[in-house]
């Protein structure tokens, strides 16, 4: 276990034993059952970027750079109109904004980790590497699998997610949109969210998410996440504070 | 815009992409988090997921579904299933697909 531990923390700097590390092919593993979901939503977000008026030079740049669909969305009006710098990244910040508290639970993992590495981190972690990693290490705590898991999602979700929007973006004429080929995302999200509903808490947690971001969906630049998150975490913990369960799974 | 106008503000937005997802990992000090946060964040992920698909499965521009003829209930109710049949998300995905697809192409819905 010692000498384990030492292999995948030299991990950190050198790249090839971290492929090697059986928690790389796990972490790859886990997202492979979402990449279908994931390809889809990839494919659409790079027709709607061809769509929208940008050209093939920008949308490359745009998707191979930013690597956050719905930030990526969000701002093609506001490119196609000409709006001004500031309104584009404030919009990019705002829908990016659940970002922020992800990455604070991404320290507890990886907080010891040298400064670039932590954000290479940040970088590639989109949402569902975020979902992936707390539903298999879910307390909080270091360990040295961690990291090799991390890179086998990442690899697994970057590539499913740009080799179709490269497809999208070069194809986009014969892309058939009509169809709603992007649902087939929300149907893995759809999924990946049943595999996480284990006990009552989550259940009810998750039910206020839902009509919290749906009640709040009038707001502004996706602003119903963040409502939908904090009344989730709020009644979770007034759920755990006032009607404890009487047999509690772990 | 112009083409760099358009290439500086696609930049900008790759910056914010690395700002908000490395945020608190940010400074070399960790930012003491109390008990009570980092047991209640338990909750966000899931909680950002149904945030993310509820309204894309029960809104129509801003407005709850109005009609039984909507391709996406369905769908749905086709991956549901499936899921607490099998367990297995690939065939939630394929199976809802399938279903959107055949009402979309056949019924036009």
């Amino acid at each position: 276990m010692a000498a384990h531990t030492t292999i995948s923390r030299m991990g950190s700097s050198i790249s090839a034993p971290l492929w090697r590390h059986p928690a790389f092919a796990e972490g790859a593993r886990d997202m492979a059952g979402i990449t279908l979901g994931i390809s889809a939503w990839g494919l659409v977000t790079g027709v709607a970027m061809i769509k929208s008026g940008l050209g093939l030079p920008l949308a490359l740049l745009m998707s191979l750079t930013v690597f956050a669909g719905s930030s990526q969305l969000a701002s093609l009006p506001l490119l196609a109109s000409g709006a001004p710098l500031w309104v584009l990244w404030a919009t990019a910040f705002c829908v990016n904004l659940r970002f922020l508290i992800f990455s604070a639970q991404w320290r507890q993992y990886f907080g010891q980790e040298p400064r670039w590495l932590r954000m290479a981190i940040g970088y590639f972690a989109a949402d569902l590497n975020y979902v992936a990693f707390l539903k298999r290490f879910p307390d909080g705590k270091p360990a040295p699998e961690q990291l090799p898991y991390y890179w086998g999602g990442v690899v697994v979700n970057w590539s499913s997610w740009q080799v179709p929007a490269l497809v999208g973006i070069f194809l986009a004429d014969q892309v058939p949109t009509q169809w709603g080929l992007g649902f087939a995302g929300v149907l893995a999200l759809l999924g990946l969210s049943y595999s996480l509903l284990s006990d009552r808490n989550s259940w009810v947690s998750a039910a206020v998410a839902a009509c919290a971001a749906v009640a709040a969906y009038a707001l502004p630049l996706r602003l119903n996440i963040l409502v939908a998150i904090a009344a989730a975490v709020a009644a979770g913990l007034l759920m755990e504070r006032w009607a404890p369960a009487r047999s509690k799974p772990a | 815009m112009s083409f760099w106008w358009a290439v500086l503000g696609i930049l900008g937005m790759a910056v914010i992409t690395l700002v908000t997802r490395s945020f608190f990992m940010l400074p070399k000090d960790e930012i003491p988090m109390p008990d009570w946060a980092k047991n209640g964040l338990r909750y966000a992920p899931l909680a950002a997921l149904a945030a993310v698909i509820v309204p894309e499965i029960v809104l129509t521009q801003g407005q709850l579904v109005s009609t039984w003829q909507d391709a996406r209930i369905y769908a749905t109710a086709a991956g549901t299933a499936y899921f607490f049949w099998k367990r297995g998300i690939l065939g939630t995905i394929i199976c809802g697909t399938a279903v959107m697809l055949a009402l979309r192409i056949g019924l036009g819905w």
